[in-house]
């Protein structure tokens, strides 16, 4: 008697139990259109987040717990300046800024001194996080510190005010240190990060190795992706030229790592057809246009290896991502940056401004989606700002769709190069020689910008300004010396002229 | 061009740097050595001697001193 009544009990508990857990599990399906993934990350509780170099591991908790931390000691609604290694660290700051109030900006941790005073002028944020032996601001109070790191309160005067939809900004030319940021939205990166997860199909046994910094746009859409699936990053600053690199992704059993297409140039160097890495899964790639031919050896190799070898497309200003190659079109859609990604569309206009509705013509690409950012912000006047692109971004490259709905980026509209996956606007190279009294025009191509001079005696003091007062590197630039620079009447450089 | 000729003016190419700063040169120590410029430099050594160098040797090439260790496997004499 007591048994079958125990087992009534048992069975309405279990009744109640299994209704309970359905509405539970409705709400909580409710709540993740409502809130952004970096304030649930306690859902993945003791897996592992990040993996450093060292082999330290940080659980997703922990992650968490100290991005609160962090959080605590900064005063709601601040602009706080991340100087980005690819560091648990760095991730403790930005994973604050996130599941926080404040709003961040990332720059390199090895941002040239002068143009780090400049932003910092422009911008006067309340903190900036950074390694604890930087020299930098080290007279100021210091009110939090993790590992390596600590949280410095400037005392600048906050004279402007931040847009509350306003949560990350990163900067469009990292190489040239202009004072220009795309101002990013919750939204923007939730939906970026949502749609990148869906088409690469990335899961919570990935694991991601860090090939790129975390104040680049592609580098960061990496570390959102995979904390959004409860995968782990594996992070360090090391090259593939590095050994280190290379044993610490055996070590770790790396899944998945990113390239701009000089990595791929490196992967060929390094005769990465004959490694043999079996706990690859994919490899993607984005930040310029990847040589056709280097394009195909790729899809070609990793078809050979079982991996999956994804092509992809996008800007800062569209967050990451705006489309992508699906892996099983490598072979058909040779050269293609794909179709654009899940909840965005991409169209093409003409001269006039109208849709180009034919396949095989040329005309500028508009991309629509949630992750179309707010715009820019040139100085902390500009934070308050709001959406000035409502969704709607003009790319500013030059394509064209076939009859499958394929696109294909042929040139571009604006006077830019990307020298190893970073935009360097070509302008901005010339103005700043120019403030050395330097005359001068910027041309060439991809991975391989040439600074045109008249005279070889400041040959030397070009590449020594570059070099040192940039982040282009060395490799990606000469420098011509020719008779004068081609000019037109009104006084404007004549860039076809130039050879 | 003797051999080590050859060896010198790959590195001084590739990199864009002059012959008095060879002699003791670590992979990283300057910014024209980055990953960048190593990669130019495997480029070059390796079109100097006709040769292809492996993947262990691209990466153990750290140093001027050191990659002239390494070549010699590649039946290059200095």
């Amino acid at each position: 008697m007591g048994t079958a009544h125990k087992s009534v009990v048992y069975k309405t508990n279990a009744a109640d139990l299994t209704l309970f857990s359905k509405s539970f599990a409705a709400l909580q399906k409710g709540m993740v259109i409502k809130m952004f993934f970096y304030r649930r990350l306690e859902q993945y509780g003791g897996r592992t987040a990040l993996v450093s170099s060292d082999g330290a591991k940080l659980t997703y908790g922990e992650l968490a717990a100290s991005a609160d931390e962090f959080s605590a000691a900064v005063s709601p609604r601040s602009l706080v300046f991340l100087l980005c290694r690819n560091c648990a660290e760095t991730v403790v700051g930005y994973t604050a800024c996130m599941r926080g109030e404040a709003a961040a900006a990332m720059l390199g941790a090895g941002i040239d001194g002068g143009l780090l005073d400049e932003l910092l002028d422009s911008y006067r944020p309340s903190y900036i996080w950074l390694p604890a032996e930087s020299r930098i601001l080290a007279d100021r109070e210091c009110v939090y510190r993790y590992g390596d790191y600590k949280l410095i309160k400037t005392d600048y005067e906050k004279d402007y005010t931040i847009n509350p939809d306003l949560k990350l900004l990163l900067t469009t030319s990292g190489s040239t240190g202009s004072p220009k940021f795309v101002r990013q939205t919750e939204r923007n990166i939730q939906s970026n990060t949502e749609s990148i997860v869906k088409y690469l199909e990335i899961r919570e046994d990935d694991a991601a190795i860090t090939t790129m910094p975390m104040n680049y746009t592609y580098g960061l859409s990496i570390l959102n992706t995979h904390l959004f699936c409860g995968a782990r990053m594996i992070l360090c600053d090391y090259t593939l030229m590095d050994k280190q690199f290379w044993s610490l992704m055996k070590a770790q059993g790396a899944t998945t790592f990113g390239g701009v297409p000089y990595i791929y140039e490196m992967l060929k160097k390094l005769h990465f057809e004959r490694m043999d890495i079996p706990t690859l899964r994919y490899l993607t790639q984005a930040g310029g246009k990847l040589p056709p031919e280097l394009a195909d050896e790729f899809s070609e190799i990793c078809r050979q290896k079982g991996m999956k070898f994804i092509i992809m497309y996008g800007q800062t200003e569209a967050t990451a991502r705006m489309s992508y190659r699906p892996w099983e079109s490598a072979f058909s859609k040779s050269a293609s940056i794909g179709i654009a990604i899940p909840g965005g569309t991409l169209e093409l206009i003409d001269t006039e401004g109208n849709p180009i509705t034919g396949p095989d013509t040329v005309g500028e690409m508009i991309y629509r989606g949630d992750n179309v950012t707010m715009g820019y912000a040139e100085s902390r006047h500009d934070l308050i700002k709001g959406d000035e692109n409502r969704g709607v971004l003009v790319t500013g490259d030059m394509a064209k769709r076939d009859a499958d709905g394929y696109y294909y980026v042929v040139g571009r509209k604006k006077r830019f190069l990307k020298l190893f996956g970073n935009r360097v606007n070509l302008d901005e190279v010339e103005q700043l020689l120019r403030k050395q009294n330097i005359d001068c025009a910027c041309g060439g191509r991809d991975d391989n910008m040439v600074i045109y001079i008249t005279d070889e005696a400041f040959r030397t003091s070009v590449a020594d300004y570059i070099d040192h007062h940039t982040a282009i590197s060395h490799g990606g630039y000469k420098i011509k010396i020719i008779d004068k620079i081609p000019r037109s009447d009104s006084g404007k450089i004549l860039y076809s002229e130039l050879k | 061009m003797t051999n080590l000729e050859k060896y010198n003016k790959a590195f001084m190419e590739a990199l864009g740097i002059t012959e008095d700063k060879l002699a003791g040169l670590e992979y990283n120590t300057i910014p024209e050595w980055d990953s960048v410029g190593h990669m130019q430099l495997i480029a070059a050594i390796e079109d100097a001697f006709d040769i292809m160098i492996d993947t262990d040797d691209i990466i153990d090439l750290s140093s001027y001193e050191k990659g002239k260790e390494l070549i010699a496997k590649y039946e290059v004499e200095l």
